[in-house]
């Protein structure tokens, strides 16, 4: 297990160098670059720009420079919020949308898990046509619709809750955005756990295990709810990693000061160091939390072992 | 028990809550919505108005705004210009002080203004202080900073040489570009002066809190000489990027001010919110560009035509409900000793008159119906208005002279990109928003020598020589009026087409005393107030 672990994590360097090194060359592809704005700077104001974030160096030694400095953790300063280093940025904004995120998967997992248990075991009955229906909505109606609904219901005509921002932390204000984040995931966790319930329903175990005269109850939930995990389980890893790392439409909508806006902002703005920045933080987020779903898998099913 | 511990409890909140509540009484504290994240705090390298909203509460020149929008002394309580109007002295106020205490002085304007035209510094507005002796040459690396024409002669006596005389030279001083830092913060702090805890500033408040897209927190700086007429407490500046999300928190009474919402939702919250709304016309111009090297847009006649064509009333008050005015010349309106810009000869008559002007007019160019085919591609920067713009535009060409128009979109980084880099088009869209309240900060885009700007390549030596005459002209009135003449010629060719002034949109909740609307869109939170 250790040395699977291990190899695991010697074989994710050389990813992480493949992404940095598509995206480094990638993003230079794209017409204009961080100082062409609406307003277009004078030449030589332009130049000094260049110069003073070695623009005007040839873009090999730029790529040299910028693995250099990434190995030793400095990701440069970001070109539009010259005030903060990339790192700074995305330090202040992450613990934000990890907290958001967190809660978010959870509900959503829980959530997911329990309506789908349920619509399996009474298939085809109003119940499960009820709770796919609201799975279907929810996977279909984006968070751009639900997030704007949600506050002009609860914060303009209620005043029960907040409009937006972040404000103490409190559960007052997370509420609404954690709602509209994990809904969409909710609905597909609800939708997985129930095919696969209803696929481990049918399976010779849980026959044997019923002929055996257990409890209902133990057999739905120690035998068939741990095999129909697996596709969860599955899914699981590129939603946390996808929630955790912030939603740019999510926290936009609530004013949330999360990392999310920043892989829009960086593209749009061409703020090469900043993209590099959220590119390199997803790319860590998918590695280990695919790294975690493939221990998890061995610890719920047999069949797959690691040594 | 359980009783008991509720009622303990319920004690506890309310004491707290009360406690909350008389803090909060106690303050003053404006909610202001911004519009965006500020790139940068640091006064030399901000470039757009939402920086400057919180720059300006912050750090005091040595001239500012009134709350309507006129010239007057901020850091400097006087001041006198040579009679060849080429050297201004200033007086600096005894009781200018840095929110540590320390006195402003001269010399952190001389440091201030040097490390703005520093190459070193890169600063993006540092042509905005061009006029300023040897300011280019300082900041093209040619002579060393010490020879900018900046000089502290006492520690309260600032004395600014320029390069010729610049009748626009106050309002030049009013812009975040000319802000004064704290020399000896920022020997100590270095780039991070701008940090909240490091930051001392000379302006009504003092930077308290700063958590990007969040919040950032302004207190009101008590060592500020002015400090007995701030009537707030605190701001807190919410840089709300998406306008549907600051609305909300509006109609949510979570936000006092709100700036720059979506102009289709004016009808909505007039209705709503009534005199709440304001629609503040600005020193701001949309126009569309055409390419005059190459045909057909190179014949003065299908530009006019072009020109004519579109329908600038149902632009302003269909698309964007009001939100922008009409135009027909480039210099908008409010610009001070101007008065009525120069308007070419056919803007006098109604929409139908032009539209058949304009149709003879591209017949005799030998273009349109019958004639040589047009094809028009318009490009124009990703954004929903200018896409409705575009299109209605477009209609508007193919309904008139038949013309076939296709329609081009970049992100705003690349279409920008292109025309400054001297890429070929057919028409284009562009906006300018003033500087400084001078007609000649509009004209001089479309003077030959301005490769930058200039994306019309438009090249006429008449124009470029009245441009030149009104930089040497000392009697105000007489400059004017060589600016219109030069805007005329602009008017008459039509190499870019004017066709509306932008307005800025404000929602300034009712519980907001002292707002005033002007054109230059200065509103200063030390001129506000707020009542419970």
């Amino acid at each position: 297990m250790i040395s699977f672990v291990f190899r695991r994590l010697m074989s994710a360097i050389p990813t992480v160098f493949v992404v940095v090194t598509i995206s480094f060359f990638l993003m230079r592809f794209a017409p204009g670059g961080p100082f062409n704005l609406e307003r277009p700077l004078p030449p030589q104001t332009m130049a000094n720009l260049m110069a003073t974030y070695h623009l005007d160096q040839p873009i090999w030694r730029q790529y040299l420079t910028y693995i250099g400095n990434a190995l030793t953790g400095d990701f440069g300063p970001s070109f539009i919020y010259k005030d903060n280093t990339v790192a700074e940025l995305i330090g202040k904004a992450l613990p934000y949308s990890m907290q958001l995120g967190s809660m978010a998967i959870l509900i959503a997992l829980v959530g997911g898990v329990l309506l789908g248990t349920i619509a399996a075991l009474r298939q085809n009955s109003v119940l499960d046509f009820g709770l796919m229906a609201f799975a279907t909505v929810g996977v279909t109606v984006p968070n751009f619709v639900v997030g704007p609904v949600l506050t002009l219901v609860f914060a303009v005509l209620l005043s029960w809750l907040p409009a937006g921002g972040w404000g103490d932390g409190s559960a007052q204000y997370l509420i609404l955005p954690m709602i509209a984040l994990a809904l969409p995931q909710l609905a597909v966790f609800a939708r997985l756990t129930r095919g696969a319930m209803i696929e481990a329903l049918h399976t010779d175990h849980i026959r044997t295990a019923r002929a055996y005269g257990l409890p209902s109850r133990v057999v739905v939930v120690t035998h068939a709810l741990r095999g129909a995990m697996l596709p969860v389980v599955s899914y699981l890893a590129p939603c946390a990693a996808a929630l955790l790392t912030g939603s740019a439409v999510v926290e936009s909508i609530f004013t949330i000061p999360g990392v999310g806006r920043y892989f829009v902002l960086g593209a749009l703005n061409r703020d090469y160091p900043l993209v590099m920045g959220t590119v390199i933080l997803v790319a860590i987020f998918v590695i280990a939390f695919n790294l975690l779903v493939d221990i998890a898998y061995g610890l719920l099913d047999p069949r797959v072992r690691h040594d | 028990m359980a009783f008991m511990k509720s009622r303990l409890a319920t004690t506890i909140l309310l004491g707290s809550l009360l406690f909350g509540a008389s803090n909060a009484l106690a303050e003053a504290v404006l909610h202001r919505g911004n519009s965006g994240e500020p790139q940068t705090l640091d006064y030399a390298h901000i470039s757009i108005d939402i920086e400057s909203f919180v720059v300006k509460d912050l750090f005091e020149g040595l001239t500012t705004y009134d709350a309507k929008g006129e010239i007057v002394p901020g850091a400097a309580e006087s001041w006198s210009m040579s009679d060849d109007g080429t050297v201004y002295t200033f007086k600096l106020r005894d009781n200018a002080k840095w929110s540590d205490g320390s006195a402003v002085t001269a010399e952190d304007f001389v440091f201030s203004m040097r490390r703005v035209e520093d190459p070193k510094t890169a600063a993006g507005y540092a042509n905005i202080l061009y006029p300023i002796k040897n300011a280019q040459k300082v900041n093209k690396g040619e002579v060393p900073v010490e020879q900018l024409g900046v000089k502290a002669v006492d520690a309260k006596t600032v004395e600014i040489t320029l390069e010729r005389p610049t009748p626009f030279f106050l309002q030049l001083l009013a812009h975040q570009t000319a802000l004064p830092i704290s020399k000896a913060n920022f020997e100590k702090f270095g780039d991070q002066f701008v940090k909240p805890g490091n930051m001392v500033s000379n302006g009504a408040f003092k930077l308290e809190s700063h958590v990007p897209n969040d919040t950032l927190t302004v207190v009101k700086n008590d060592q500020y000489w002015d400090v007995a007429n701030v009537k707030l407490d605190k701001v807190i500046f919410y840089p709300i990027d998406d306008d549907a999300a600051s609305v909300r928190r509006f109609e949510a009474k979570e936000m006092d001010l709100v700036y720059n919402f979506s102009a289709d939702q004016i009808k909505r919250l007039r209705e709503s919110y009534g005199d709440q709304v304001h629609v503040n016309p600005s020193l701001a111009t949309y126009y569309y560009t055409f390419d005059t090297r190459e045909a057909p847009y190179s014949d003065v006649r299908v530009r006019n035509a072009l020109s004519m064509a579109v329908d600038r009333d149902f632009l302003a008050n269909e698309i964007y409900s009001g939100a922008q005015l009409p135009a027909y010349h480039l210099v908008p309106p409010g610009m001070e000793g101007y008065g009525e810009g120069a308007v070419p000869d056919w803007a006098s008559l109604s929409q139908i008159d032009r539209e058949d002007k304009a149709i003879a007019l591209m017949k005799e160019a030998g273009y349109g119906e019958g004639e040589k085919p047009l094809n028009i591609e318009i490009r124009y920067n990703t954004n929903a208005n200018h896409e409705r713009v575009a299109t209605a535009v477009a209609d508007m060409w193919k309904n008139t002279f038949g013309a076939k128009v296709s329609l081009v979109n970049l992100d705003v980084a690349s279409h920008y990109a292109y025309l400054q880099e001297g890429g070929k088009f057919n028409a284009a869209r562009a906006g300018w928003t003033a500087d400084y309240a001078d007609p000649e900060n509009f004209l001089t885009l479309n003077v030959g020598s301005n490769v930058t700007f200039n994306y019309a390549k438009y090249k006429n030596d008449e124009f470029d020589a009245l441009m030149q005459q009104s930089n040497e002209e000392r009697d105000v009135a007489k400059r004017m009026e060589i600016l219109k003449k030069a805007e005329a010629i602009l008017s008459r060719d039509q190499p870019i087409a004017p066709f509306m002034n932008t307005a800025n949109l404000w929602l300034v909740a009712s519980r907001v005393s002292g707002w005033s609307d002007n054109a230059v869109n200065s509103h200063l939170s030390k001129y506000l107030n707020v009542s419970e």
